[in-house]
């Protein structure tokens, strides 16, 4: 089957260790990661993953199911790019004087529709988002300016028809409220755990 | 300690007579909760105080001490299986922690409830590198169901009570919880005990599908050459009883694998034997001549598929299980039903028709007298001088009737153990099935003896994997399991040996392996023992090995080169079966 890129979106509990658990599940079977993101979601309290890969839809598939099998994870989905809005970030820091100087390096940022973070004397800090493609391509424009800083961020995407996770939460508690947080002495205080 | 009510009380409100109760002594009162009997364990520095919080419990819960903590968990495995409840393995920090690693693994395949509760070093000592600190949590995670580090012990009861409930519901499998010394020396309120029956991120059962259930039904109706293959999902699911209902009403031939050995007792007229690489030569032939192939409880392990492009190919396949993922893994699904087959299975049997398809069950005895007369006669009545593995097993069955629970350890002996031992009723095979862990043998069948104190418990082990665990013989004499000890010993890693010759044109690499005098072992641990090489004296030293009240050491020196056939050798598939 056809290698293509597939975005899979989780939906989890907030637990410490999810992201080993998760990501030694793709490790295990040597399969690369190309991003993760791991952020809130619609849903107060539960957490939510977004991971690219690339790779077969069979092996997604199965990969999905591995993944919702794990107890804190509520849910996984695997979809396509067509399937979603999807963007990733980027962050540039590039000499002041360069853009001050040359006209294409203003026009390029224009045409890519990044716009200035932080301008210093020495360096500006411009910041873009968009699809990988574009993002690949300012950076090999800005190359040619004396990038000297470059950092994208992991994909985030949005199902174009998923209804949130509301309701399926609902289905999922069959008690309300679930459980009881646990008021854990240490749980905030990372300074008392880690005492290096 | 004050009862409880269950859990319906909203678990917000503290009532203000709660006791005090330190954290080891929660982790104790959740055992006694969740009906523990029997704890394996071995003390260390940072689970002390679970270990003083004992020392007030020894009425309610047995501790059996054993000798290194992979004994503990391959004891908490074998109780498991024999019993069908929740083994649980305690064990100090770094060390002690990573000698369950292999065991967690182990019962992570093989689907085994069990909880195992490990000590911590302090909370402020976390990542400081300290005394016997190791990253428990990371290091488990690939060979847990769920695992769980606690810092304070407020957390103790509801995360013990979720340990068991996730250890035992769905499809089972290892819990561990690290526990951190502060948190087990720590007096909290303690609000009382309520087991865990639900987690809202946690479905141990997927729903039922009745569509499912009726184009399963609507397959085997029209089948000619229908085949079950049952694997221990039937076991776990206690499900023997539908099971039988489901293939006498379908006439269908039924085999297991290595994991579901004893769901259908042997002699049952339709079971058809073993599948897999050393598995009986008619139902792996068959797998590729049936037109539908059922597989209830079990996950297409490559030991039983051999080559899977060559894998039933012309066969509907339709799969009962408990766990989604498994569904399609290996083998192509054409009607996945999922659930517990304890309730899909009657479902099925009410929509299929009777029938017996005596002709298509006749062709799997016209192959399996093949198998008797090339393979099993030779091996179960030699002419040769020296003793077989299969004769040693054959009047074991003549004494026990397939009473008894049958341990084995890993390798040629497990293979013979598992191909013509006898069973009776269900929960009477332990073994290591999907991890092949050599050294699982003895401690597994103390946890079994345990786990079914008023059964015959017999551990078959070779002469490799004895000495791997070998130091479980002192649990023996310590706590006295009665468990009987068979050594089949051919002075060989046997099966790596007959790999080598096989595949490796004979050059035997490192498989020539010396024994001590294992009658004078046993001896030295107050254990009575004998070893035989005369075929003459062989069923003699059998009976005094099963009629001596208490433990026993059975050595019997066995061909050297024999080997174990028939056999799907590696990248083969199924229906090239050899049976020389």
């Amino acid at each position: 089957m056809e290698k293509q890129e597939y975005t899979i979106t989780l939906y989890t509990e907030n637990s410490i260790g999810m992201i080993g658990r998760i990501s030694g599940i793709f490790s295990r079977r040597k399969i690369n990661i190309e991003s993760l993101n791991t952020s809130p979601s619609e849903v107060d309290g539960i957490h939510r993953f977004t991971i690219l890969i690339h790779e077969s839809e069979e092996v997604v598939r199965k990969l999905c199911r591995q993944i919702e099998k794990q107890v804190e994870v509520l849910k996984a989905y695997y979809n396509t790019d067509e399937e979603l809005i999807w963007q990733e970030q980027a962050l540039y820091k590039v000499p002041t004087e360069i853009i001050a100087e040359k006209a294409p390096v203003e026009r390029l940022l224009r045409e890519y529709g990044a716009s200035a973070v932080v301008i210093r004397n020495d360096y500006t800090v411009f910041e873009t988002a968009g699809h990988r493609e574009e993002i690949d391509k300012l950076t090999a424009e800005l190359t040619k300016y004396r990038l000297i800083e470059f950092v994208r961020g992991a994909r985030i995407a949005i199902i174009k028809d998923s209804a949130g996770f509301h309701a399926k939460l609902k289905q999922f508690e069959r008690e309300e409220p679930s459980e009881e947080t646990i008021e854990n002495e240490f749980l905030d205080q990372a300074d008392k755990v880690f005492t290096m | 300690m004050s009862t409880l009510e269950k859990t319906e009380t909203k678990p917000k409100q503290k009532t203000s007579t709660a006791s005090q109760l330190t954290g080891s002594q929660a982790v104790l009162e959740a055992l006694i909760h969740e009906g523990v009997d029997t704890v394996f364990g071995y003390p260390g520095g940072a689970i002390m105080p679970i270990y003083d919080a004992l020392y007030d419990y020894n009425d309610r819960l047995r501790h059996i001490l054993v000798r290194h903590e992979q004994g503990g968990i391959h004891a908490a495995q074998g109780y498991a299986r024999t019993s069908g409840r929740v083994g649980v393995a305690f064990a100090t920090s770094g060390p002690g922690a990573t000698n369950l690693v292999t065991g967690l693994a182990d019962a992570m395949i093989d689907s085994n409830p069990i909880v195992c509760v490990t000590g911590q070093v302090f909370a402020s000592l976390l990542g400081t590198d300290a005394f016997q600190e190791v990253d428990v949590i990371n290091i488990t995670t690939p060979v847990t169901k769920w695992n769980y580090q606690v810092t304070d012990a407020s957390e103790i009861p509801s995360v013990l009570a979720k340990a068991f409930h996730i250890a035992s519901t769905g499809r089972p499998g290892p819990v561990l919880i690290d526990i951190t010394k502060n948190a087990q020396l720590q007096l909290f309120d303690y609000p009382g005990y309520a087991t865990c029956d639900h987690i809202r991120s946690y479905r141990p059962k997927p729903i039922v599908r009745k569509e499912y259930i009726e184009q399963a039904a609507e397959l085997i109706n029209a089948a000619k050459k229908p085949f079950v293959l049952f694997g221990q999902g039937i076991i776990i699911g206690k499900a023997e009883e539908e099971f039988k209902n489901f293939i006498e009403k379908g006439g269908f031939p039924a085999a297991a694998t290595v994991m579901g050995l004893s769901a259908l007792e042997t002699a049952h007229p339709q079971h058809v034997g073993m599948l897999g690489m050393h598995g009986n030569y008619a139902p792996n032939v068959m797998t590729n001549e049936c037109d539908v192939l059922i597989a209830i409880g079990m996950r297409f392990d490559d030991r039983v598929t051999g080559r899977l492009d060559k894998y039933a190919k012309q066969a509907k396949v339709i799969h009962l299980d408990i766990d989604p993922a498994e569904i399609d893994k290996n083998v192509k699904t054409t009607v996945p039903v999922w659930g517990d087959c304890k309730e899909t299975l009657p479902q099925l049997t009410d929509l299929i028709q009777t029938n017996d398809h005596r002709e298509w069950l006749n062709q799997f005895r016209e192959l399996e007298a093949e198998e008797i007369k090339e393979v099993i006669h030779p091996e179960l009545n030699p002419t040769s001088e020296v003793l077989t593995m299969g004769e040693v097993v054959r009047l074991l069955n003549e004494h026990t009737n397939g009473d008894a629970v049958i341990v084995t350890d890993v390798g040629q002996h497990q293979m013979v153990a598992c191909r013509y031992a006898k069973f009776n009723k269900s929960k009477s095979s332990v073994t290591s099935g999907g991890l092949g862990t050599m050294g699982f043998g003895l401690p597994a069948a103390i946890g079994a003896w345990y786990g079914a104190p008023e059964r015959d418990v017999i551990a078959i082990i070779g002469d490799g994997g004895i000495q791997m665990t070998i130091q479980e013989l002192g649990t023996i004499m310590q706590f006295g399991a009665k468990v009987k000890i068979l050594i089949l010993n051919n002075e060989f890693l046997g099966m790596v040996r007959q790999w080598q010759q096989l595949f490796h044109d004979k050059r035997y690499s490192f498989v020539n392996i010396t024994s001590p005098d294992f009658v004078a072992v046993a001896k030295g641990y107050y254990i009575e023992g004998n070893k035989v090489s005369e075929r003459e004296q062989l069923k003699e030293a059998l009976k005094t090995m099963l009629d001596h009240d208490g433990a026993y050491l059975l050595e019997v020196m066995v061909g050297k080169e024999n080997n174990v056939f028939p056999m799907v050798a590696q990248g083969t598939s199924v229906s090239e079966i050899r049976l020389k």
